[in-house]
């Protein structure tokens, strides 16, 4: 591994369009206005339309299945089954336990069992309804008691992943216990003691572009595949053995994204629509609607955690015991990576030296869950941030000041072993957003007499003109990893190419990166104009014929593509630059002596004289290369003890929440969700700021509204629509002051940590937090419903 | 699917019989989702839209004949004062888009339990104006509304118009959901003072089969501002009786557990409305009857 430290940095930070300014995303305008062409617009002429035939029950044997009726529909060009499967028959990012169609049995409402392929949709949606499944139904395991109960259906039997020989039960997928310190030891000396036991919902990702895509055959027996999706090469690597064919014959292109939040993460409709374009030999296209992306994509885990906390009469925090059982439903996904982060954070960004916590994840008959935005972090903050509440109160403590006496910092010690070797102002993060005026009082009222209905809570639905309405403020801490841990291999790949173009030199940068929304295209603009000096920079198309940039997730697109970028300029740099010595070398001793940067489009030297401009370097050359980029490496966790340097770099936010709670009806309008977040370098502060408010906004929705209801006796999903799966409006929102700390990681490039996750983590506490205050109740589950907070 | 386009009236009437399963459809914002999810599939739509007169209201007297297609945006800019609780309701609907597009003829057409019309409909009294080629019927709201997304039109009708009073008092309306905008209803009130006929009315919705009145509880109220002259004295209720009249009307609930909530929480949340709304309209009435009296 290379060591590129920020001392690498020769260029100056001043130069316009780059690093540190809020130049505007190139999405911005086009998505607000309609215009921007996401993958639901692909078209081609001669193009089929696929649909997915979808298990109606959780758990059944398929006893046959007939699709001649389908087929015979006029129309109608493919139906295929898992019999028609040309190669590998299951897939999966760690474990390849998915099956590509079902096989015999069907684990989860919603498992696609057959495809279909027709000249319309519509057509093709009747066929689909023409295929006759005889299922017979089988008993659901929904819950960590009826996975592990004596005689319980072992739902993967035969498991041959890594984690099957640790497990004490094939239907968990993964345990990861961290032990440190000796908890029984020092029990006794704990003044106060809290337990308490907590539930987080299923959360959706919600994001607002369905899932889509157009594979389109080649006649190299390949196929092109235009698709949404949050990590190219994974996508790749799976559907390539699944369609029977090299991986340079399936040919990927990232087409417009609408959000993914980790719900892009696993395959949806890639392999399908590829094995329909293959069979048919025509362009298939496949979009689901609303009430099938609900089927289409895993959700977050929904997680029981009973914790215990020991703190001395003083305040300071001697033990945490901690068990998290996360249910990740019919299919691996990425639940073991989210048991190692749950275990490895449950405690939460505070200084321990006695731990006992042991995190799992079902095999269940719900449905599937994986990667969402905080991925195993967000459960574990709910809960302990409640318990740091409830200890404060045990206590007689004020919240904030109890948290900040046991807030860690640089060189403090993880319940892992790892020492956090970079800032982590987590005590001055909580000062900060507790120092930020408090919004008024009573705004609803206005001098005329008349309530303002939306400043209330219940908004324009007009329950209360101020009736029963208490004020909450709450605040919780988190901490978030990022990038990928646990000794993955975790890199980026980047191709910039700098060449003279009309009178101008002109940077291209070329990666896989999936621009989901996030602002990397900006980025990645800004950085090449930083390293490179030029005003003009191209992001070339996200596709498979560059290296793999990873997945646009764990907070890591900006760290270790963004690395990336600015590590291939400095070798562009470094080219340039040899070719300018031996161009015009001899012209001027500075070319030897003095060091050399590339600013406004010219060769300088560091004291500001311009020997050269780049197009005269350039001339009639391009400059290009191409590496890949790695941050330090992480280890494994031990799997008995969890102890390890399994992070490569640690996130802090912290929120004050401030609710108006109708106490009454039980109805919440949050007011202010404050936050301030360490970003170590705000790379586009505007886009910081966007992230930062967009995820707070997320961890207020799972609060107080966003769940996927699940039929504890069916294992059904209640209710996949956005009729009954809310998510916040505009009018939910509230206002979301943001402080941000620049203190730079010395081992990530510019200094920078990832920001698009910690937001996501603390909101939910500080606002069940500030609702606690306003209703007294113990709340110890999210989302807070009405019946949970009027006892009906 | 074959869609229809009458350009006048009489021709709406004539496809409607001639295909009485053809689905009316303006706005689409209930027909056009249920067709996307594959809901339903009719084998005729019939589509409004050219038809004038069905987006455009007008007063008839003591009444405002509101078109079947007046989209829920125009009700509250434009009728907020002849009809306070159905604006108030129609700012609860949807988003600005779906406002501009829905309107109360489609929520009377789907029957659901959760329309956000019904309540003002049913607390002020409205009379759904039916048609077809036999003739026109005047069927008053709480009549209208037969079963779980099922009302009382004929297969060969269509709603013309509804017909409401202009308000002679202060009416309210209040809806919980779970966020605080664009959501459904878990439970909706209505309420209108009827000083003019000294009666009381309320409607519900979501907390029963069918959107329903409370009258038990309206007969409570209007006896005891009756017997106690309230109506002339303007005087505070007193507490006892707002308690009874909020306990009357959660007892006018048939509610169902479901996703949206639990039939325990609407049948509460409808106590808690019945009691604030009724707040409302009494201190508007009792303020604007000392003005008068000031006058």
């Amino acid at each position: 591994m290379r060591d590129l430290t920020p001392t690498g940095l020769t260029q100056a930070s001043g130069i316009k369009g780059g690093i540190g300014e809020s130049t505007l995303r190139p999405d911005g305008t086009l998505k607000v206005t309609g215009e921007f062409a996401y993958a639901s617009d692909l078209w081609h002429e001669d193009m089929l339309w696929g649909v997915t035939l979808r298990s109606p029950h959780a758990h059944a044997r398929i006893r046959s299945l007939g699709v001649a009726e389908a087929l015979a529909t006029p129309g109608v060009h493919a139906v295929l089954t898992h019999a028609d499967l040309p190669a590998a028959t299951r897939y999966g990012l760690e474990i390849e336990d998915t099956p590509v169609l079902a096989d015999g049995v069907v684990r989860h409402h919603g498992e696609p069992v057959a495809l279909v392929a027709a000249d319309h949709p519509e057509t093709a949606r009747r066929a689909a309804a023409k295929i006759h499944v005889d299922y017979e139904t089988l008993p659901v395991i929904t819950d960590e008691a009826s996975a592990t109960a004596p005689g319980a259906p072992v739902l993967h039997p035969g498991r041959t992943d890594e984690h099957a020989p640790h497990v004490p039960h094939p239907n968990i997928v993964h345990r990861q216990p961290i032990v440190r310190g000796d908890v029984s030891a020092v029990k006794d000396r704990a003044d106060v003691i809290v337990t308490g036991e907590y539930e987080v919902g299923m959360q959706d990702q919600a994001f607002l572009g369905p899932e889509s895509g157009l594979a389109v055959p080649a006649e190299d027996g390949g196929v092109d595949l235009y698709i949404a999706t949050q990590w190219l090469h994974a996508d790749l690597r799976q559907i390539a053995p699944v369609l029977g064919l090299p991986e340079d014959k399936v040919r990927m292109t990232l087409s417009g994204v609408g959000g993914a939040f980790g719900g892009r993460e696993d395959l949806s409709m890639q392999a399908h629509a590829c094995l329909l374009a293959l069979r048919t030999g025509r362009p298939v296209k496949m979009v689901y609607n609303r009430f099938e992306s609900f089927f289409g994509h895993v959700h977050r885990h929904p997680a029981k955690l009973r914790y215990e906390h020991g703190a001395t009469r003083d305040g300071d925090l001697l033990y945490v015991t901690a068990r998290i059982v996360l249910d990740g439903g019919a299919y691996a996904s990425s639940s073991p990576a989210v048991v190692g982060n749950a275990a490895s954070l449950a405690v939460g960004p505070y200084v321990v030296d006695h731990v006992d916590v042991e995190a799992i994840a079902l095999y269940t008959n719900n449905p599937p869950c994986g990667a969402m935005r905080g991925f195993g972090a967000v459960q574990a903050c709910f809960a302990y941030e409640a318990q740091m509440d409830k200890l404060a109160a045990a206590l007689g403590m004020d919240p904030v000041e109890f948290r900040r006496r046991n807030a860690m910092a640089q060189g403090a010690v993880m319940p892992t072993g790892q020492v956090v070797d970079s800032p982590a102002p987590v005590a001055e993060l909580l000062r900060r957003v507790k120092a930020m005026p408090l919004p008024p009082a009573r705004q609803w009222e206005s001098a005329g007499g008349a309530a303002d209905v939306r400043a209330l809570p219940g908004g324009l639905s007009n329950t209360t003109h101020g009736e029963s309405v208490v004020r909450g403020v709450g605040y919780a801490v988190g901490i978030k990893n990022v990038g990928f841990s646990e000794g993955f291999d975790d890199y980026s790949t980047a191709r910039v190419r700098l060449e003279a173009v009309g009178g101008e030199a002109v940077a291209t940068v070329h990666t896989a990166m999936a621009e989901v929304g996030q602002g990397g295209v900006t980025v990645h603009a800004q950085i090449a104009r930083t390293e490179l000096g030029v005003a003009r920079v191209t992001i070339h198309p996200a596709d498979t014929r560059v290296g793999s940039a990873g997945s646009t997730s764990a907070s890591r697109q900006t760290y270790v593509t963004g690395g990336a970028v600015k590590h291939v300029c400095e070798l562009v740099r470094e080219k340039v630059l040899e070719l300018a010595r031996a161009r015009f070398g001899t012209y001027h001793p500075a070319w030897a002596t003095a060091e050399l940067l590339l600013e406004d489009g010219k060769v300088v030297t560091d004291g500001g004289e311009v020997l050269a401009t780049l197009v005269d370097v350039l001339e009639g050359e391009a400059v290009e290369a191409e590496d890949e980029w790695r941050h330090r490496p992480t280890r494994p966790f031990d799997r008995r003890t969890g102890q390890g340097f399994g992070h490569v770099q640690y996130s802090f936010a912290a929120h004050r929440a401030v609710v108006e709670v109708d106490t009454e009806l039980g109805l919440v309008k949050v007011v202010e969700l404050a936050c301030a977040q360490d970003v170590g370098k705000a790379l586009n502060p505007l886009s910081v700021t966007g992230q930062i408010q967009g995820g707070t906004t997320q961890g207020l929705g799972l609060a107080v509204m966003e769940e996927i209801v699940v039929d504890p006796v069916t294992a059904k999903v209640r209710n996949p629509s956005f009729t009954d799966y809310l998510i916040p409006t505009i009018l939910d929102t509230p206002a979301i002051p943001v402080d941000v700390l620049e203190l730079a990681d010395d081992h990530a490039p510019y200094g920078l940590r990832g920001v698009g996750e910690a937001p996501t983590l603390s909101s939910t506490p500080a606002v069940v937090a500030a609702i606690r205050q306003a209703t007294g109740l113990a709340l110890t589950r999210v989302p807070v419903r009405p019946e949970h907070l009027t006892g009906t | 699917m074959d869609f229809l386009r009458p350009a006048a009236w009489e021709e709406a009437l004539a496809a409607k019989a001639a295909h009485p399963t053809a689905v009316p459809i303006a706005g689409g914002t209930d027909v056009m989702v249920e067709i996307n999810f594959d809901h339903r599939r009719p084998a005729h739509l019939l589509d409004l839209t050219r038809i004038g007169e069905l987006h455009e209201w007008d007063e008839d007297g003591p009444d405002i004949r509101l078109g079947a297609a007046v989209p829920y945006a125009r009700i509250l800019d434009e009728l907020r004062t002849p009809l306070p609780g159905l604006a108030l309701a129609a700012h609860t609907v949807g988003s600005p888009q779906i406002r501009n597009r829905g309107s109360v003829g489609g929520n009377l057409g789907a029957a659901s339990p959760a329309g956000d019309s019904h309540p003002p409909l049913l607390a002020a009294g409205a009379v759904v104006e039916a048609e077809s080629v036999r003739g026109t019927r005047l069927i008053p709201v709480e009549e209208f509304y037969t079963g779980v997304k099922r009302n009382a039109l004929a297969p060969d009708e269509l709603i013309r118009a509804v017909r409401v009073r202009k308000a002679t008092g202060p009416q309210q309306f209040s809806k919980v959901g779970t966020r605080n905008a664009m959501v459904i209803a878990v439970c909706a009130l209505g309420i209108a003072l009827h000083p003019d006929s000294r009666t009381v009315r309320t409607g519900i919705g979501s907390a029963a089969p069918t959107p329903v009145r409370a009258r038990a509880a309206e007969d409570f109220l209007a006896s005891v501002l009756d017997e106690e002259g309230l109506w002339e004295s303007g005087r505070p209720i007193a507490p006892s009786a707002v308690r009874q009249f909020a306990e009357l009307c959660s007892g006018a609930c048939n509610p169902i557990d479901d996703v949206r909530g639990s039939a325990r929480y609407r049948r509460h949340a409808v106590g808690v409305m019945a009691r604030r709304t009724l707040g409302w309209v009494w201190q508007t009435y009792t303020r604007g009857e000392g003005e008068a009296r000031c006058a």
